[in-house]
């Protein structure tokens, strides 16, 4: 069977062959894994059950259910000075991946350039392929704290693209952006008049200070699309929940690709997720401080070792520098003989050659046995 | 939160980590967190610490109740008298002033069902001040002093995921 060039275009993850040898071995400490090492707060559990046991099992609205746009609305006022209209500048999507693809092919045409910051999440450049436009990246550096900077998207050609995405809290590196720093980059976008996707799916877990989205600067949300979600703070990766926020010409778009694909985000979930925007703010505070005492116990572990981490302040990975430079043979090694599962840096693209992605989403035991195990393997 | 909260949250967690890793996972020096573990002990907010034992895995009998008791006050006695009393037994484990349907929540270990049962009947329910006891044994135990007990806690989770 023929299939299309679109996904002949794209490679398969540099992720998998990892995932593939981590899942041959015994006794493996995963630093691998991009998703919470809690549950989701029992009270968003128990919603989901009730929810069920009710028999809500249909089709929402396309764009979700009115009350969790509201409650979202009201959440994303209160915590990141976002204003927008439930009714037609929100959109309730299965994740933020799904809400990712949607938003692409929504602003995409066939060969417009999508900058793509690198090191990033996995799925924006094949996103950008699938949408048939052009992934361009824009290699961020440690030298920069791994921050997009105007500097660097002009010297990448940013300037002649469509539409740059943005990853803050960054999946992989933990670089977080303030609003000074946003700042440049958002007047790079209003002078090259670029449309901005923002995934701030991390935003909760940022670390000593308070997140800031793009989309609250001067002149830019009439040209971002945020998104957010339920998978990282509240641990429901499972349940498939995110939502996109912008003006309502985007939505209408976005809805229109949503509404003939995926109908709606699965019901469950909503009933879920609006319970956890409800009662589950402790449960998020305690999770996020939690992570902050590994993130710390992480970062002075690897100082100790004498190994180069760059210090994130937001997600729950960290970044360091691999002694001798080559990541994945660095990575294998540590994995068949110390049985840690990291990710080596170059799977997120350039920018990423030299480092690893060792997340601290696992228990504090574990962690320090992994570190140790890191230790011994040096 | 303050560095004597946070400190008890960690220690409440694991007793056992290292000065090294308290201060690695908070903002203290090594220094402060031992200063700091000595006040909370000094000022007797930190009464000691102990191991959570999983009495099932080990092959020996162990036996715990769970003991209501309802008392009788006079003009001479009052609550912090009986509990004077109570408390200096070893086989009370726990003892606490509850309000609600009795007076006094105990909680009695000891080796045999038999040891128990005589502690409760020759010491407990023997002074005057004693009108009535219920005792609980505690069956099985599922959760004990915030750590679970079910078998390995497994994570599901892939092993790399994006």
């Amino acid at each position: 069977m023929n299939l299309s060039d679109r996904v002949e275009r794209v490679p398969p993850s540099g992720i998998r062959k990892f995932f593939e040898l981590a899942e041959e071995m015994d006794d493996v400490i995963s630093l691998g894994v991009g998703e919470p090492d809690f549950s989701a707060p029992w009270a968003a559990r128990e919603a989901a059950i009730q929810s069920l046991e009710r028999g809500r099992t249909s089709y929402t609205a396309n764009r979700g259910m009115r009350e969790l746009r509201e409650a979202i609305s009201d959440h994303v006022a209160a915590r990141y000075d976002l204003d927008y209209d439930p009714d037609d500048e929100i959109l309730v999507t299965t994740g933020v991946s799904e809400g990712v693809d949607v938003a692409m092919r929504a602003l995409v045409d066939p060969g417009d350039t999508v900058a793509v910051p690198q090191p990033s999440y996995i799925s924006y450049a094949p996103g950008v392929i699938f949408a048939d436009g052009d992934p361009l990246p824009v290699p961020t550096r440690e030298a920069d704290d791994f921050k997009l900077t105007y500097e660097r998207l002009e010297a990448s050609g940013a300037a002649d693209a469509e539409v740059l995405i943005t990853c803050y809290p960054n999946n992989p590196t933990g670089a977080v952006m303030t609003e000074s720093e946003l700042e440049p980059v958002a007047e790079f976008a209003r002078e090259h008049d670029l449309t901005v996707i923002s995934d701030e799916i991390y935003a909760d877990l940022s670390y000593g200070f308070d997140h800031t989205s793009i989309a609250t600067l001067p002149g830019m949300r009439e040209r971002t699309v945020v998104f957010n979600g339920f998978s990282k703070a509240y641990a429901m990766t499972g349940l498939r929940l995110g939502y996109a926020m912008a003006p309502p010409e985007a939505i209408a778009g976005m809805n229109r690709i949503h509404q003939y694909s995926m109908l709606s985000a699965p019901t469950t979930a909503q009933h879920a997720a609006l319970e956890a925007l409800r009662s589950c703010d402790d449960e998020v505070e305690e999770m996020v401080a939690t992570y902050n005492r590994r993130r710390n116990l992480v970062l002075s572990r690897f100082e100790e070792m004498g190994i180069d981490c760059f210090e994130a302040k937001g997600a729950f990975y960290v970044f360091p520098e691999v002694p001798g430079a080559d990541a994945e043979r660095f990575a294998e090694d540590l994995l068949h003989e110390q049985g840690v599962a990291v990710v080596p840096g170059d799977v997120f693209g350039e920018g990423g050659e030299g480092h690893l992605r060792v997340s601290y989403a696992t228990g504090t035991q574990d962690l320090k046995e992994a570190m140790d195990r890191i230790e011994a393997f040096l | 939160m303050t560095d004597k909260r946070e400190l008890l949250d960690l220690l409440l967690e694991n007793a056992r980590y290292s000065t090294e890793d308290l201060s690695r996972m908070t903002d203290l020096s090594e220094e402060e967190v031992v200063s700091t573990i000595e006040t909370l002990e000094d000022e007797g907010i930190i009464r000691g610490y102990q191991a959570v034992v999983d009495w099932h895995r080990v092959k020996e009998e162990h036996i715990r109740a769970e003991v209501e008791l309802n008392v009788t006050l006079d003009r001479d006695t009052g609550y912090d008298d009986i509990a004077e009393r109570l408390a200096r037994f070893p086989e009370v484990t726990t003892l606490q002033l509850v309000s609600g349907d009795y007076d006094f929540h105990l909680e009695v270990e000891g080796d045999s069902l038999q040891e128990v049962s005589n502690f409760i009947s020759e010491k407990v329910a023997r002074a005057p001040e004693i009108t009535q006891t219920v005792t609980h044994y505690v069956m099985e135990t599922y959760k004990d002093r915030g750590i679970e007990f079910e078998d390995g806690h497994d994570d599901d989770r892939l092993s790399i995921s994006p």
